[in-house]
């Protein structure tokens, strides 16, 4: 597959570029779109992102090694993050978790993100994601959730079929 | 009887009360931005003038505002040092990256009444000569991102915000800009690298001080987001008024964000310093109590990186007698007032202003495993002793949980969470030492006792210590 670019994503994006006054700025704002996009950052991306803002491809890989929420390789279709955090711990995070992991056939030990064979579902534990009076909570794809009991997860598995 | 007082989420919970610009105006919103515009300057009492912009200034440093994301610092002081002479442009950043474990006030405004947290800026900015602010909002806020983006486009479309605002001659332009999952892009020097597109490698202060040597290398104000709802109100009711609210030296309303094992957790707002931890854990009016047939064992008073407090401490806290001297007198846990000064008197802060509350079913050494292996993940790996000393933490508590402990442990993890404290670049290496420091302070016995038992227990089946690294991977792609 070659890497292309659709014009009103790259229209976006140049427009995105005039808020700051240093074109460096936009890379976080870049991976994001790319990988909203394309389901994760490709080595294409990153080199398409570093050409576009003037930068050399490390400048934007040391980027995507280092912050979590992006990803080098496609995940599922929808990705559940599970808040480990103590709060949500002493609300059940590790039993929430362990649903999912029980339901989609994936290692419970495990807390990065893994996928489900069918390439369907990722599972991840991630950390705080601030709305620790609601614990647990999670997100899938961009959906927050609060309070989810196995019963709601369910619901959510069922909605994203 | 102790009450909430909403000031800032006055109207964020009404019934109706939604988050676009026409239903802010409806209740009174931008009127604090035009009050503010029309400020007239101040004759000083020795033929001085003050401009109108230092008066809003002025009025911020009086009103005693403190920052409401951490460290507490006088936001008009850290107006003052801004450097206006530099020649070069000033920005301000809004730090909406609420990553601290345990705090989930922030979430509230941007969702629920967008618009006053842009009023606020727009005020702050037009105070401190600002033509360029960001707001840095954490990834994981994709709907907080995309409702801020909203109310900008509506302050735009109704001239409060972009050129020429309100008919005044004033530019002031503003963006969104979200960040990517790191708890340390929430440390201001580690946002500023962010929002240059790198990675958010804190650093080092001095020289570089926000207020001198910030975004660009230019002056810059980082100020949270409750932080700079506060200007709003401080503008809307004057100074004097204003500080009436909360506390001497402790002023205003501040969001308390509860979770944990009490009944009803969720965000409080209260005025700083009257109402007490103990009516915030217990009151029907906040957390309700714990649940039923459970015991209080500790309390996180103030985001995962506060020290501990124990069930039944006491604390010496400075009060001022009837004679206006001061005196320490005892205050027990549950009777310390929440505010500022308090909480550091009892050792600890109210940082973020979230209170984890534990009950007598909770596991000390695994709370503080979790804890500790938050901070292993989120070091940013720059300072030796913070990248290896948070990851041995986490991996002894680790091994502590997973029955390969070790009696000395709980020694161990002092010894090494004392060679981090003060020895960083950023003050990261405190908030992952102090939970070590106070867990283990405080609740000893029981890390002792669960690294004895595993030790009589290899003993007894004649097997050598594990020593795996079971939580690899926890550094990914740092160093
Ligand atoms: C490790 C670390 C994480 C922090 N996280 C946040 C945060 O998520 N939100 C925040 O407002 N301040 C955070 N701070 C505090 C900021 O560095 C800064 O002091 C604050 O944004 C200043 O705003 P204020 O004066 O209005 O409180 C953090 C500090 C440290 C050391
Ligand atoms: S103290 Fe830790 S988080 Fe802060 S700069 Fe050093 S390594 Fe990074
Ligand atoms: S601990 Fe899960 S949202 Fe904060």
């Amino acid at each position: 597959m070659s890497f292309s670019i659709p014009a009103d994503l790259e229209a976006e994006l140049n427009e995105l570029v005039t808020h700051y006054p240093q074109k460096r700025s936009a890379s976080l704002m870049f991976l994001h779109a790319l990988q909203e996009h394309f389901g994760y950052v490709s080595k294409e991306a990153i080199e398409w992102t570093a050409k576009k803002l003037d930068l050399q491809p490390i400048n934007v890989y040391e980027l995507v090694t280092f912050y979590p929420m992006f990803r080098q390789e496609p995940a599922g279709r929808y990705v559940m993050k599970v808040c480990r955090t103590l709060s949500c711990q002493l609300g059940g995070a590790d039993k929430l978790h362990a649903h999912f992991c029980g339901k989609l056939g994936l290692d419970v030990h495990k807390h990065g993100l893994q996928t489900s064979k069918d390439g369907k579902f990722s599972v991840e534990f991630v950390e705080c994601l601030a709305s620790c009076g609601t614990a647990p909570v999670m997100m899938c794809n961009e959906d927050f959730y609060e309070g989810v009991s196995n019963v709601k997860a369910d619901e959510i598995l069922a909605k994203a079929q | 009887m102790p009450q909430e007082h909403r000031l800032i989420l006055k109207h964020a919970d009404s019934p109706g009360y939604t988050n676009d610009l026409e239903c802010y105006v409806r209740h009174g919103g931008y009127e604090a931005l035009k009050k503010a515009l029309a400020t007239a300057p101040r004759e000083l009492a020795d033929g001085k003038k003050m401009s109108p912009q230092e008066v809003i200034r002025d009025e911020v440093l009086k009103s005693g505002l403190r920052g409401r994301g951490g460290a507490g610092f006088s936001a008009g002081l850290k107006w003052s040092f801004v450097d206006r002479k530099s020649g070069k442009p000033i920005y301000l950043i809004c730090n909406a990256d609420e990553s601290e474990p345990g705090t989930f006030k922030d979430r509230q405004i941007i969702h629920k009444d967008p618009h006053q947290l842009i009023e606020g800026m727009i005020i702050s900015c037009w105070a401190n000569d600002v033509k360029l602010a960001y707001i840095y909002i954490r990834g994981e806020f994709p709907e907080g991102a995309r409702i801020l983006n909203r109310a900008l486009k509506e302050a735009r479309a109704k001239g409060f915000l972009g050129k020429n605002i309100l008919g005044t001659g004033l530019d002031v332009e503003m963006h969104v800009h979200r960040g990517a999952g790191a708890y340390i892009c929430g440390e201001e020097t580690g946002l500023i690298e962010s929002l240059e597109g790198k990675r958010p490698y804190p650093r080092i202060k001095p020289p570089y001080f926000p207020a001198v040597l910030g975004l660009y290398m230019c002056p810059t104000i980082v100020n949270n987001v409750e932080t700079l709802c506060h200007v709003n109100h401080i503008v809307t009711m004057g100074s004097a008024e204003y500080a009436k609210l909360g506390t001497p030296n402790n002023t205003g309303t501040r969001i308390v964000s509860l979770s944990g094992q009490v009944k009803r957790p969720g965000y409080y707002e209260i005025e700083v310093g009257k109402v007490t931890l103990g009516e915030l854990i217990h009151h029907e009016n906040f957390g309700g109590g714990l649940r039923d047939g459970r015991q209080l064992k500790a309390i996180i008073p103030g985001g995962s990186s506060s020290k501990i407090l124990k069930a039944g401490e006491v604390f010496k806290v400075n009060r001022k007698g009837p004679d206006g001297q001061m005196t320490k007198v005892d205050v027990a846990l549950l009777d310390l007032p929440y505010d500022f000064d308090s909480l550091q008197a009892a050792g600890t802060m109210s940082g973020s202003s979230a209170i984890i509350v534990m009950d007598d079913s909770t596991d000390m050494v695994e709370a503080l495993a979790n804890l500790s292996e938050f901070y292993a993940h989120e070091s940013c790996g720059q300072c030796t002793p913070c990248r290896e000393g948070s990851l041995w933490m986490a991996k002894a508590l680790h091994r502590l949980t997973h029955g390969h402990g070790r009696k000395q442990d709980a020694d161990y993890l002092v010894g090494i969470a004392k060679n981090i404290q003060g020895r960083t670049i950023c003050a990261f290496g405190e908030a992952c030492a102090w939970p070590v420091l106070s867990f283990v302070a405080k609740f000893k016995s029981e890390f002792e006792a669960k690294g004895a038992a595993d030790e009589a227990r290899a003993k007894s089946s004649g097997s050598m210590h594990q020593r795996s690294s079971p939580i690899a991977g926890l550094h990914a792609g740092k160093i």
